[in-house]
């Protein structure tokens, strides 16, 4: 009995297995440079302890009290007031919109009713959609107002304990990670199935050898284009039927907007995904390749769209990276629909930027498509 | 008009050239023969000729329309065989003749389906993934679906490989009524017996056109002098006339062998071994086909290697 096991067999086969591997280029490059990209690229990006959140502040008064407040906030490097001065209603939709993650109002005659020894209140409003990213900011909250007052009451230590911080948690009080996570998933599970299905469409007419047979028939780019993709709407729309649904029976996710706007929205959500997908299906040689490239595509998608961390702990070039990924906008449509109550005006530049990639996605797609076999 | 008018038409892929400065005119109505070895360039040419490859070099007409400007009005009027089955395998005979008839905006598309099923005799299957079929009925349905919007000019590319001599005979029946009806068909094939049924051939090798006409013009311009050798024992011909310059192939058929040379003097001389014997008769014969294709496999360039 000869040959139970046979090293030279084994050697074969690895070095058979070897030169396959080397020979997919893609593949290879993949396994050596993507681990490198992401380690730096995520290494740096991710934080969870997110720092300098645009902050809005509405305040008249110019007393010493309010300038240590707002003063001591932008010293703790949580807060960064891009909004001075702005009214209670504007600083309102500013939240909603998402332009700014907290709402500072600090009532008028806050040194008259320090000095008369009352204890007035400092509002801080938090967008707490995404309660990790705001708790940080708020749990430093007292300090930063203690530290204040030490400095303007150095002489009347009593009325440290003057000022009432008062936080409202909006749109998530109780700090429920799932009303952030579930509308975020719906676009997560969208981009994974849509993007992949489509990524599909022509390496499988290639793999199979139909695709010389089509493309000896009279059908134009964007016949072959739109035919592959709308089909997946469908799909998608029973997807977003289900996952909106478990949202409300399964996890209680509040649904405070409007239907019809979500809808809308991730109708040209879906449309940008299944445009991605056919395009890197132009790209792609082989199936193999596109589910690859697929999953190239998704892994940062899914740390830089604010989807797993907060958007703004991230530095600014990785925010702007961010922003280059369909989820992430969809993301902020998605939230301040269904949490914060959002209207259109409110996401009408963020849907914008999804039609630009329903647009830019299908350009490059049309270019790349290939209309001979060369 | 012709149906095909191709000059210069050049192909390379890397630093290969796989088609190299072919011409071709077919006249409408004509079945014409591609013929070659494996690997001559047929393939690439036809897929040329329907606009799935652009060539690097060369220019033409196909239908009247250009190769380089037109390809979508070409695709229109054309009907393209693939040499691999290309329909979908995992949708139904119907479905497929389907999806085609739509794709040629054949109005109404289901009467259409319906005649081609009828003609096909595949009504009662046609509800059957079309990967199912065997490989004569794919080739038939091959067939059907890509003469389903009565095209000009029907490209076929080795559309009997594989497929036994009962289906390709009604396959080249078909052929030839689909040309007496005016279609114009350019079919590439390996086998003589069906470039014998074309009414003309061309002949390509390594990328090049070596030869091209009516069956009888392709074996007058080869030069070929053919003489049939019969008898008993005839073992030892072969050895015998083998060395001769003159004798340039040898092959039997049947009982009696070819002998074949250009040069009829040189032939003649070669044959004079034979003299006294008795049981062996020299007889001049006549070229076939199949002796010429031989000559050119073997004098031309293999740039293959």
């Amino acid at each position: 009995m000869t040959g139970f096991f046979s090293l030279t067999r084994l050697w074969a086969m690895f070095l058979k297995e070897f030169v396959q591997m080397r020979r997919d280029r893609l593949t290879f490059g993949m396994m050596l440079g993507i681990p490198i990209m992401q380690l730096v690229l995520f290494g740096y990006a991710i934080n969870n302890d997110p720092r300098d959140l645009p902050a809005a502040l509405v305040a008249t008064g110019n007393d010493p009290y309010t300038r240590a407040i707002v003063q001591a906030l932008e010293v703790s490097d949580y807060y960064r007031f891009t909004e001075l001065g702005v009214s209670a209603q504007d600083a309102d939709r500013m939240l909603v919109r998402g332009d700014v993650a907290f709402v500072v109002t600090i009532p008028s005659d806050l040194a008259i009713r320090m000095q008369r020894g009352d204890k007035p209140q400092l509002l801080v409003e938090a967008d707490a959609t995404d309660p990790a990213s705001a708790g940080a900011a708020i749990s430093a909250l007292p300090e930063i107002a203690r530290q204040a007052f030490a400095r303007v009451n150095m002489t009347r230590p009593e009325a440290q304990e003057g000022l009432e911080v008062v936080v409202h948690r909006r749109y998530n009080p109780e700090a429920i990670s799932q009303y952030n996570v579930v509308p975020g998933l719906l676009g997560v599970i969208l981009q994974l199935t849509m993007v992949m299905m489509t990524a599909m469409a022509l390496t499988r007419e290639y793999e199979r050898g139909t695709m010389e047979n089509l493309l000896a028939m009279p059908a134009t780019p964007a016949e072959i284009m739109l035919g592959k993709v709308l089909p997946y709407l469908g799909v998608g729309a029973v997807q977003v039927v289900v996952v909106l649904t478990a949202g409300r029976f399964l996890f209680d996710i509040p649904f405070v907007g409007s239907i019809s706007l979500l809808l809308t929205t991730t109708i040209i959500f879906v449309l940008a995904l299944v445009l991605l997908g056919y395009f890197i299906s132009t790209v792609a040689k082989t199936q193999m390749q596109a589910m690859q490239m697929t999953f190239f595509f998704f892994l940062p998608s899914l740390l830089l769209s604010g989807f797993m961390f907060p958007f703004r702990g991230m530095p600014e070039w990785a925010q702007a990276l961010g922003e280059f990924f369909p989820l992430t906008h969809f993301l902020r449509v998605i939230r301040g629909i269904m949490l914060k109550g959002a209207q259109w005006p409110d996401v009408a530049v963020e849907s914008y930027a999804l039609v630009a990639f329903v647009f830019g996605f299908a350009l490059l797609a049309l270019l790349r498509f290939k209309r001979t076999l060369d | 008009m012709h149906a095909i008018d191709v000059s210069g038409l050049t192909k390379r892929f890397g630093d290969k050239t796989v088609v190299d400065n072919v011409s071709m005119s077919v006249d409408r109505g004509e079945i014409v023969g591609f013929l070659g070895p494996n690997g001559s360039g047929k393939t690439t040419s036809i897929r040329m000729m329907c606009g799935l490859l652009k060539p690097d070099a060369g220019t033409g007409s196909v239908l009247g329309f250009d190769l380089a400007r037109q390809r979508l009005s070409i695709k229109k009027e054309v009907g393209y065989m693939t040499q691999k089955f290309s329909f979908y395998e995992d949708l139904t005979i119907e479905e497929n003749l389907s999806f085609v008839a739509k794709l040629y905006r054949l109005r109404p598309a289901r009467d259409h389906v319906r005649q081609t099923l009828d003609q096909l005799g595949l009504t009662s299957r046609k509800d059957q993934l079309a990967g199912t079929l065997s490989g004569g009925w794919k080739q038939r349905l091959a067939l059907a679906a890509c003469t389903m919007h009565r095209p000009k000019l029907l490209l076929l590319d080795e559309p009997t490989a594989g497929v036994d001599p009962k289906a390709r005979r009604d396959f080249w029946e078909e052929i030839h009524q689909l040309a007496h009806e005016g279609m114009t068909v350019l079919v590439s094939t390996h086998y003589m017996d069906e470039a014998e049924r074309c009414h003309r051939i061309s002949y390509i090798s390594y990328g090049k056109m070596i030869a091209a006409g009516t069956i009888a013009d392709v074996i007058r311009d080869s030069g070929l002098i053919t003489y049939l050798v019969h008898g008993t024992n005839l073992e030892d011909v072969p050895g015998l006339l083998q060395a001769h310059p003159g004798v340039e192939q040898i092959a039997p058929f049947g009982a009696s062998l070819h002998v074949v040379g250009s040069d009829r003097v040189a032939l003649q001389d070669a044959l004079k071994v034979l003299e006294g014997r008795d049981s062996i008769s020299v007889v001049p014969g006549e070229t076939s086909l199949e002796d010429v294709f031989i000559k050119f496999m073997a004098t031309s360039t293999d740039n293959m290697q």
